[in-house]
């Protein structure tokens, strides 16, 4: 066994432990329709460790400074997919995103998610986004009788699909995409991730269908190939390529 | 203040609540009530897999699992429950695959299976591969999977929705379940659900601790409001410490790592498990590989500046398997810790993870009133409830088995009971008790702040009821809480609003968890042995003569209006096994 080489740990424990301390400038958009109809920026300054999450820093808002801030969380570490906001400008989880990759020096701004109805601050309202998904069949549908073990599929079909099996439903990509922004109406990237999670697994059975659902006037032929989803999504999916290969899969009916 | 009726109501939509809703909405009318959104849950992010003895790499059997079991939680585990995981586990695993859910599988096309701690061929001979697994992301994948099939079987959710008591009426001289009430967080509005049946399933209460694996959401919800209402929690001073979290932060980072071939080093880059458990090493049960890092560190062998941690070693493992096996882990020490798990050994410290104890409840998921009276129309399963199949330390994987079976097993039970059965009437003012807490918090001027408050139970809990206790330990957490809960009288919020009101939330839910936090450190502190995941320093042996026996506590109100925890004790059920020497 090859001995470890310590260095970038080490590197790593002694900065943890100066923990430096920094004074920051959040710029977040405020919204709450019970006491205003007008959304507003309104900065908070906060001394927080780079190292940290843009999360912990608006923890340190809600509970040190102004306790009407209102964002949704939950795991804190990029899979529960709660806490997708708009940091700078760019889509991306508030707990995955540490305040030394974001330029702290300038005020970071912060703002609700695009293309959803603003519920207060950071909090949008999820439901057309879920409406979509469930629009799309996102399950299993096989036919006949039920195998008593498990259905075999190769580790090479598994493959297939498992870029598409890590999706949050944080919303990142389909709220960052300029065609969904202008017509709510679109599916979605997150939508379409999930149809072709199942289109592409050897055991589904109703590709046929999703894909007609998709051949919608709302469906895939809306994409205009920005990439903004691509770079949107916290969990690396290749979301445009799989836009992609829903669309090839419609015109040659293979999958 | 809205009335809902349903057959059957389901409090919690992680693993436990959607495998129940699964089958309850195919047999009854049945509403599922989430304080989050359900693909949100907890569930989520568990990793490693999930324990099963599908034989698919090698031999094993149903009978060596019930033994690892039962061992893993040292005797503490009800043995009648533990078979049923056990021999259940198989046709769970085979369901979630007809489900749809994407294992990972062995050159066969079979689901691949891996080693994961405690799990033995052979009563303890060896490792064996028991854990079925999707990457480090199974626990994401059983998640989604029960989701879809709840959207195929458009299962009715009510997202957003705290439920905040649960109404118990008297009938013909028994207590039964009358239905729950939930506030909803986008409008402040209170919610009365009359149902035949409510299955909690509502998650555990790591919150209490700082560092943890825990979300921030789980507060142990569903066991305060059962608990309020004078029925007992099991086995409470029973929490596990996972030893692999990552430094300071306690994010998890998967047993299945170690089932991978990851090794535990001290500073002078010894694989020191090999000393504490010459058989399983790194495998062996969670407690034992968590108190031995803790030696490791209070004897001065712990890694970095302040000798407080100790380093996951992944570097010796070729990066395809990495990638393969473990992706999501070694992404969050790239993302959280800045370090190339490649190359870099991590820096890990056990991390509170799992609450063994919770709502007892028998095998048909139904919520027990005392030692053996069952509550008509109540049930519990997963982290909330203690069946106990975890006993006095869970093993990895069988958590989320245990979703799957008793999720499945109440979400039947409850709808044929609602079948059987007609309403409880609900009482006069059903929601008079929520109404009155919410009112109180929002329009308190007191000058105590939540966030102060948390931390400082935080704090104590992690300092004097974590992996090493002694009497003296817990007496400071005793009345430390005593005085966090006096303090909470006074607690404010800013957030007067009624939409979206999370200050409100956060402030109920520390409310949960100093209750629960009180039932924990009094169970623990009446509890003079060591077993699984309770160890007392002053008192180093397990001792079966006088502790082999549930702990169940209940809240006592006495005639000043005081409250207070009151213990008594449940036997354990023995079957087949009788306790041993527990070693790895």
């Amino acid at each position: 066994m090859a001995t470890p080489t310590l260095s970038k740990t080490d590197a790593m424990e002694a900065a943890a432990a100066a923990s430096p301390f920094i004074t920051v400038t959040f710029r977040i958009r405020r919204f709450n329709p019970e006491i205003s109809d007008e959304a507003q920026w309104q900065d908070f300054q906060i001394e927080i460790d780079p190292k940290e999450r843009v999360l912990d820093g608006l923890h340190k808002i809600k509970w040190d400074l102004d306790g009407t801030l209102t964002f949704r969380r939950s795991c804190a570490h990029g899979i529960c997919g709660s806490d997708a906001m708009r940091i700078n400008g760019k889509n991306r989880l508030a707990c995955k995103t540490l305040i030394k990759d974001i330029n702290p020096e300038k005020p970071i701004t912060i703002e609700a998610i695009k293309g959803l109805t603003v519920m207060k601050d950071l909090v949008v309202d999820m439901e057309p986004f879920f409406q979509a998904y469930r629009d799309v069949m996102p399950f299993l549908v096989t036919t006949g009788n039920e195998p008593t073990r498990e259905r075999l599929q190769s580790a090479e079909d598994r493959e297939r699909f498992d870029d598409t099996t890590k999706c949050i439903l944080c919303a990142a990509c389909t709220s960052s995409c300029p065609v969904f922004w202008n017509d709510g109406q679109y599916f979605g990237p997150a939508a379409i991730v999930n149809a072709h999670r199942f289109i592409f697994d050897s055991r589904d059975e109703a590709g046929e269908q999703r894909l007609e659902i998709l051949n919608d006037k709302d469906g895939v032929w809306r994409c205009r190939t920005t990439f903004n989803c691509t770079d949107a999504c916290p969990r690396g999916i290749e979301v445009t390529k799989a836009i992609q290969e829903v669309k090839r899969a419609l015109i040659t009916r293979r999958f | 203040m809205k009335i809902h009726k349903y057959d059957t109501v389901i409090v919690g939509a992680g693993g436990a609540g959607m495998r129940a809703a699964i089958e309850a909405t195919k047999l009854s009318r049945t509403a599922v009530l989430t304080k989050l959104y359900p693909t949100r849950s907890h569930t989520g992010a568990a990793q490693g897999g999930m324990a099963a003895a599908l034989a698919n790499v090698e031999d094993d059997n149903w009978e060596w699992h019930t033994f690892d079991t039962v061992k893993g939680g040292d005797y503490l585990v009800d043995q009648d429950a533990a078979e049923i995981l056990a021999k259940e586990a198989i046709d769970a695993v085979l369901d979630l695959e007809k489900m749809g859910l994407p294992f990972n599988r062995t050159p066969d096309g079979t689901i691949d299976q891996r080693r994961f701690g405690g799990h033995s061929r052979n009563h303890g001979e060896a490792p064996v591969r028991r854990s079925c697994y999707a990457a480090d992301r199974t626990g994401h994948m059983i998640l989604q999977t029960l989701y879809q099939n709840c959207v195929k079987e458009g299962v009715e959710f009510f997202n957003e929705f705290y439920v905040l008591d649960q109404l118990l009426v008297e009938e013909d001289g028994v207590k039964k379940s009358a239905g729950v009430v939930a506030y909803e967080l986008a409008t402040g509005e209170i919610h009365v659900f009359q149902a035949k049946s409510v299955i909690y399933a509502s998650g555990g209460t790591g919150k209490f601790f700082k560092v943890t694996s825990n979300a921030h959401t789980l507060t142990g919800d569903g066991q305060a409001a059962c608990y309020r209402r004078g029925l007992p929690l099991e086995d409470m001073e029973f929490f596990q410490f996972h030893p692999t979290g990552i430094w300071r932060m306690g994010i998890l980072l998967t047993e299945g790592a170690r089932g991978e071939g990851g090794i535990l080093r001290n500073k002078d880059g010894e694989r020191f498990m090999e000393k504490y458990a010459p058989v399983m090493k790194d495998l062996a049960s969670r407690d034992v590989v968590s108190r031995s890092i803790y030696t490791e560190i209070r004897e001065g062998r712990g890694c970095g500046p302040a000798g407080d941690h100790v380093y996951l070693d992944l570097t010796h493992l070729p990066p395809e398997q990495l990638d393969a096996k473990l992706p999501d882990i070694t992404e969050f020490a790239r993302t959280y810790l800045g370090i190339e798990p490649y190359t870099d050994p991590i820096p890990i410290q056990p991390t509170a993870h799992y609450a063994m104890g919770g709502i007892p409840t028998n095998v048909e998921g139904e919520v027990l009133a005392d030692n053996t009276t069952v509550v008509p129309g109540l049930y519990a399963a997963g982290e909330v409830a203690c069946v106990s199949v975890h006993g006095a330390n869970r093993l990895g994987t069988n958590s989320l088995l245990d979703i799957n079976v008793f999720g499945k097993r109440s979400g039947i039970a409850a709808a044929k009971y609602a079948h059987a059965n007609d309403y409880v009437a609900l009482p006069e003012n059903p929601a008079q008790q929520v109404i009155d807490l919410v009112e109180r918090l929002r329009d308190s001027t007191g000058n105590e702040r939540v966030a102060d408050l948390r931390l400082e139970l935080q704090e104590t809990m992690d300092a004097c009821v974590m992996v090493f206790r002694t009497e003296q330990t817990i007496k400071t957490a005793v009345e430390k809480i005593a005085e966090l809960r006096e303090r909470y009288k006074n607690v404010s919020v800013q957030d007067k609003g009624k939409r979206f009101n999370t200050d409100l939330l956060e402030a109920i839910e520390l409310g949960n968890l100093l209750d629960l936090a009180e039932v924990m450190a009094v169970s623990a502190l009446a509890r003079k042995e060591s077993r699984g995941g309770h160890y007392r320093e002053d008192y180093p042996n397990r001792d079966d003569v006088n502790f082999m026996r549930h702990t169940m506590a209940y809240r006592e109100v006495g005639d000043d209006g005081k409250d207070s925890v009151r213990l008594d004790y449940k036997p354990v059920v023995v079957t087949r096994y009788q306790p041993m020497e527990r070693k790895y």
